[in-house]
């Protein structure tokens, strides 16, 4: 309790923590919140020419290509973005710690022979090879989120398990196998808990990692398909209105980055209270 | 040093066979057949065995893989489904591009990054510590494609200051290379700071502010050059990160370079040249890497080679 109530008491943190609870908001309550269906075209939502509408009283955030209110498209999408984010981020952060942790409590040879897998993981470029796997397997929601987590746990998994390691050096976890404590026992009850902090930094900055690649793949028409609205395939759709209609990509635009923004302000504050070596930096 | 110099090669090496296992099995386990997609819709199935039997799809995986790894020491990246040519001459045609664009981008991300981040430790706690720092957070939460369209928007579109995409002149590369090289920078100074906040602790910095030297001499003199290192081993870890940008930047400003070339096989779902720019960028990490460890030592004395 007491960590949550200096976080709050750090400034960009709290206005982090109100704009991820914002967009919380309108992805659970989209369906109250958004003023129009988000999939349905207007008739009066294009101008003559077939162009899109400018943001009016009617359509908050204006029109889109197909004559869709893009303020509720919005609201509909941040479901999409942090779904994604979450799913792909917590199946990374599962993955990672795991792999982390039974590595570095295992160590010696087989220990050492796991990390190389993340050796070689990081010889690939993540966002390339997120767009081979998208671009193999038929990107759904789940894929996506699945392709995303895969390029994303090696980190985790590298810091898990350096710190794995040097707990399990310490006095109380050889305390604990004297007394006769199993593996299982010992790495749940007494090294996992020293990992905690570490793994919910990971889990909050991982989460703006996730977004921004979910962001990308769906821009390049790689990540979630249209119609099902996501940030990045808003921008993807709408991207030949750009000189005509900026307010199509950069409305959404200003969205990924409030949101990736907010959980990576969030994250550091986190990694400063809960780490006392990076007090003060 | 000799040893050591032979291991990280021979480790390099090792993982650059990995990296090859793994694409070639992403290439094995696709769920389009290559044979179909270059045969084409109205091929006879007499058609597909040959084809298949041409490539060597008939095989077995590991002679499979033998085959791919003796053609990919060869130079032999595999042939494009769709374009009719080698993926190797492709690459070849476009890794001038992307490489001085990554030249230009990684000079701007130093020079932005280090300056910022030595800056930011002198005002430690100070407004424009805490600005520069936001700063760079904005920077690493901004995606590639929203500040180039952004970008190309404003100076291109509405002011006109520059061309609105292209390659040849050096003025097209102003706004690829600052978009990237900003956004990037965001690490950068992140990194400079800690490791500058860290040097400023040490005595020796302690002792020379004692003698009474100007602090302007201490940061120029003694603290930035101990407090580079990271630096240098960021910048392996940053080729891997702005292979996968080039993707996106290229796209947007209609750069020739292999990511624009992976980005129009995506649209056609070509994966051999897909597959050809992940394993020159895999290779190009690696050296970035091992380049890194290697200059380690002269760049910091005081690290002992195992």
């Amino acid at each position: 309790m007491t960590t949550f109530k200096r976080i709050v008491a750090r400034k960009v943190a709290l206005i982090s923590m109100i704009v991820i609870f914002i967009i919380f908001a309108a992805a659970i309550f989209a369906p109250w919140l958004a003023p129009f269906s988000p999939n349905e075209q207007f008739k009066d939502g294009l101008t003559l020419q077939g162009a899109p509408i400018a943001p009016n009283s009617t359509y908050l955030f204006g029109t889109d290509l197909l004559g869709r209110d893009l303020f509720s498209r919005l609201i509909y999408g941040a479901r999409t973005s942090l779904i994604v984010g979450i799913l792909a981020n917590g199946v990374a952060v599962i993955l990672g710690t795991v792999v982390g942790l039974t590595a570095g409590y295992i160590r010696g040879r087989i220990g050492a022979a796991i990390m190389r897998i993340t050796d070689l993981m990081m010889a690939f470029p993540a966002l390339l090879l997120a767009i081979t796997l998208a671009a193999i397997f038929s990107p759904s929601l789940l894929i996506v989120a699945l392709v995303i987590a895969m390029v994303n746990w090696v980190q985790i998994a590298r810091v898990i398990y350096t710190q794995t390691i040097s707990i399990s050096e310490r006095e109380f976890v050889e305390a604990s196998r004297s007394l006769g404590a199993s593996n299982r026992r010992i790495l749940i009850k007494h090294i996992f808990p020293h990992l905690v902090p570490t793994v919910l930094v990971w889990a909050t900055l991982g989460i703006a990692t996730t977004v921004l690649l979910e962001a990308t793949l769906s821009f390049l028409g790689i990540g979630v398909r249209p119609p099902t609205p996501s940030w990045g395939n808003i921008i993807f759709e709408n991207q030949t209105y750009f000189a005509s209609a900026p307010w199509l990509v950069f409305i959404p635009g200003l969205a990924i980055i409030l949101l990736a923004l907010s959980f990576n302000l969030l994250g550091d504050a986190l990694r400063d209270e809960l780490d006392p070596t990076q007090k003060g930096r | 040093m000799v040893i050591y110099i032979a291991r990280r090669i021979a480790q390099s090496l090792l993982i650059l066979l990995g990296v090859s296992f793994i694409t070639f099995l992403l290439l094995y386990i696709l769920p389009a057949d290559p044979a179909a997609q270059i045969a084409g819709r109205s091929a006879t199935p007499e058609t597909l065995s040959n084809i298949r039997a041409q490539l060597g799809l008939d095989q077995p995986l590991l002679i499979q893989y033998w085959n791919y790894i003796t053609n990919l020491l060869q130079g032999d990246f595999g042939r494009s489904y769709l374009q009719k040519t080698d993926v190797s001459s492709l690459i070849a045609s476009r890794i001038g591009p992307s490489l001085s664009l990554m030249f230009f981008a990684i000079l701007v991300e130093l020079i932005i990054g280090i300056s910022a981040g030595v800056f930011s430790a002198i005002k430690r706690g100070k407004f424009a510590d805490n600005a520069l720092m936001i700063s760079s957070f904005v920077a690493v939460s901004a995606p590639q494609f929203i500040v180039s369209i952004l970008v190309l928007y404003i100076f291109a579109v509405k002011l006109g200051w520059f061309p609105i995409g292209g390659y040849g002149t050096p003025i097209h590369y102003v706004l690829p290379a600052l978009t990237l090289g900003i956004l990037g920078s965001g690490w950068y100074s992140r990194v400079m700071r800690s490791s500058m906040l860290d040097v400023m602790r040490q005595d020796y910095i302690r002792t020379a502010r004692a003698k009474g030297a100007p602090l302007s001499r201490i940061i120029r003199v003694h603290a930035i050059k101990n407090a580079i290192l990271p630096i240098v081993a960021m910048i392996g870890i940053d080729i891997g990160v702005f292979m996968g940008g080039i993707v996106v930047v290229e796209s947007v400003f209609g750069w020739p370079g292999i990511g624009q070339l992976a980005w129009q096989a995506i649209q056609r779902v070509d994966i051999p040249i897909i597959m050809g720019v992940t394993l020159v960028s895999a290779i190009a990490i690696v050296l970035g890497n091992l380049l890194a460890d290697l200059l380690a030592p002269f760049i910091d004395p005081r690290i002992k080679i195992k």
